[in-house]
């Protein structure tokens, strides 16, 4: 378990080009659809639990996947999983190949991959959002965060910080009264 | 003493270095290259575009390439800048380590507690809406090419396939990825 854990993080950790988010669409693909260790309801809970942590969003998921499944071992795995594959071509790269950037190869396939990345990020994004409860009283919460995000300029960290802080004024005043 | 140095920076940055890799890198700048003078800043963009180009979290791939520049620059032997780079990744992780055990740790433990499950379903629709504004800047010239290039209408036809592969066909990510760069490798050669 512990080394099937730490393949398959080792797996999204190789394919995750152009940071965190490029991760999700490849995270939900081996832990939710894949391996069914957990569903996608508690995919998205995981996803502000990561966001609202400090530190590297991909290796924040990987954490606690690892730990839900097998503790502080799991964990570790899961991260060292994350993480390796990009030591170890970084430090290559360091090393050795100094012209990596101006290799024209190398440009043209990422200029093949970066759009793909984009649409890898919307599939997820469409998929979770039948799951997120939206009704007439919150439809509007997706758009203006991503407006706030994208046009303003807003950290997402601050918006997770006011819903979590809404959200517990709201169970004070209202559900705990009930 | 240099290794106390960059345990020291990088744990710094993994610990205030919220909201992501691109939150990260202004923060790394800072540290790295206006207080410490590790690199210099042309090698800081070197490395953004470095990040960007290979798989991995931007915050590690930096993390990696900073601790090897910053040990080899102060003279030391190529397998000290190993460890370095090393030494430089972990402590980047640290502090999000132990953050993120003790959060996993309360989050099962009070999952079906009445105010935790409040505040998820307050926060569902907002990690909707944190994901589609990723996508949305995503979309720029440096990923898709400048407005009606030709590159701009390959990017968009990429964009559009990967889309239908994923959505409607139900193709796994790493097969879309390796496809895409296939077939920019091929398509580019010859535009």
């Amino acid at each position: 378990m512990l080394l099937t854990l730490f393949v398959t993080f080792f797996k999204i950790g190789l394919f995750t080009i152009g940071g965190g988010y490029a991760m999700i669409p490849l995270i939900e693909r081996e832990v939710v659809d894949r391996h069914g260790w957990i569903n996608r309801e508690d995919f998205l809970d995981l996803l502000a639990i990561a966001q609202s942590a400090p530190g590297v969003f991909a290796v924040n998921i990987s954490i606690f996947i690892g730990y839900r499944l097998r503790g502080v071992r799991g964990s570790v795995f899961c991260a060292l999983g994350t993480v390796l594959p990009s030591v170890i071509i970084i430090l290559a790269i360091a090393m050795f190949l100094g012209q990596f950037r101006e290799n024209r190869v190398v440009a043209n396939v990422l200029k093949g991959i970066r759009p793909a990345v984009i649409a890898l990020i919307l599939t997820p994004t469409i998929r979770l959002a039948s799951k997120a409860g939206l009704n007439r009283w919150n439809w509007w919460v997706p758009p203006v965060s991503a407006l706030l995000i994208w046009w303003l300029g807003v950290s997402p960290v601050w918006i997770i910080f006011a819903t979590i802080v809404g959200a517990v004024m709201y169970y004070i005043l209202k559900v705990r009264r009930v | 003493m240099i290794w106390i140095r960059l345990f020291w920076t990088f744990f710094k940055i993994g610990l205030f270095g919220f909201g992501g890799g691109y939150g990260m890198l202004s923060l790394i700048q800072n540290e790295v290259v206006e207080k410490q003078t590790w690199i210099s800043s042309s090698e800081f963009t070197d490395i953004v575009a470095v990040s960007q180009m290979t798989p991995g979290p931007i915050g590690i791939n930096s993390a990696t390439y900073v601790g090897y520049k910053a040990v080899e620059n102060a003279g030391m032997s190529r397998a000290d800048a190993v460890l370095g780079s090393l030494l430089a990744s972990f402590s980047l992780m640290l502090p999000s380590f132990i953050l993120m055990l003790l959060i996993s740790a309360f989050f099962m433990r009070y999952k079906d507690h009445k105010a935790v499950q409040t505040v998820l379903a307050w926060l569902r629709p907002v990690v909707v809406g944190m994901l589609a504004a990723a996508v949305l800047l995503l979309i720029n010239p440096e990923n898709l090419g400048a407005s009606l290039t030709p590159q701009f209408f390959i990017s968009i036809g990429l964009l559009v396939g990967a889309f239908l592969a994923t959505y409607v066909w139900k193709v796994g990510p790493i097969k879309v990825i390796i496809a895409a760069g296939i077939l920019g490798g091929v398509i580019y050669s010859f535009v």
